[in-house]
């Protein structure tokens, strides 16, 4: 079980949304983690920098959360590691050939009503609860 | 230069807005798609909360002619529903569904020190990587000259 967190979950997604507003106020770059990723694997992108520092940026928000509030972050993962190291091989090859994941398509591109967009978050939405659900009821696992 | 500082910000607010929704648990993740079984409904007002957000604050930007920093936006144009977005969607939700990490969701975990987000993003930069390999090898095929 974990705890339904419905205010901090949605003032946590009213920052995601900020920073999506923000990127393309100022950078004109839609907020997806798997293109801004993309840019930094060779060939490297020529705009690395703000892409650099964008991650650079995401990778100590935790701590600083956790140094200048009271606020404790939750993780706990029951996926055995060598599952987890399978799943991110499949997630990196679904977010490039499907261009997009969570933020890019599911708040950023649904924002806009891109029908790429609304077609990916629903289809990636049902594989992954169908996923849970094979795993969880009828296997039995984690 | 400023740019570069104010990205580096945008990716700080990114970050908090992660950690303090949830999404970078995957325990909360996978609770959110067991909707047979344990279902934490949080990640739904996540999702809410972001998409109203960025609905309004896109409508008020992309009404100007250029970001801030730069010329132009840069804005996806194609509208196509084709097969590599819609096989490489239903790809990602099995991964998904099996890490209980999105791409979006680890990056910051790493600033939580977890081995299971290090563990996560390696193979995930990999997936990324051969992927890309075997289209641009498969582009170069079909057009040699490029």
């Amino acid at each position: 079980m974990t705890e339904f967190t419905p205010v901090l979950s949605l003032l946590g997604g009213a920052l995601i949304g900020l920073s999506a507003v923000l990127l393309m106020a100022f950078h004109g770059r839609i907020a997806g983690m798997t293109g801004i990723l993309t840019g930094l694997l060779p060939p490297v992108a020529s705009d690395w920098a703000w892409r650099a520092a964008f991650i650079a940026g995401a990778i100590v928000a935790p701590s600083l959360v956790l140094s200048f509030s009271n606020q404790s972050i939750a993780f706990a993962s029951p996926v055995p590691l060598p599952w987890v190291i399978i799943g991110g091989l499949i997630v990196g090859a679904g977010v490039y050939f499907g261009s997009g994941c969570t933020s890019g398509h599911g708040v950023c591109g649904m924002a806009r009503l891109s029908p790429r967009s609304i077609a990916a978050t629903a289809t990636f939405m049902a594989t992954a609860i169908v996923t849970v659900f094979v795993i969880r009821h009828l296997l039995g696992d984690f | 230069m400023q740019r570069t500082v104010l990205a580096g910000v945008i990716g700080v607010i990114f970050g908090t807005g992660i950690a303090l929704s949830g999404m970078a648990n995957p325990a909360k993740v996978l609770n959110f798609f067991d909707i047979a079984g344990t279902w934490d409904p949080s990640l739904a007002f996540v999702m809410g909360g972001a998409l109203l957000v960025t609905a309004i604050g896109y409508r008020l930007v992309l009404h100007r002619t250029r970001p801030v920093c730069e010329a132009k936006f840069h804005l996806p144009t194609s509208r196509k529903l084709d097969l590599p977005l819609m096989a490489g969607s239903a790809v990602f939700g099995i991964g998904w569904g099996i890490s209980g990490f999105c791409p979006g969701g680890a990056i910051p975990a790493l600033g939580l020190g977890e081995t299971s987000a290090w563990a996560f993003v390696g193979a995930m930069l990999v997936g990324i990587f051969a992927a890309r390999s075997v289209r641009l090898a498969h582009s170069q095929r079909l057009a040699p000259a490029a």
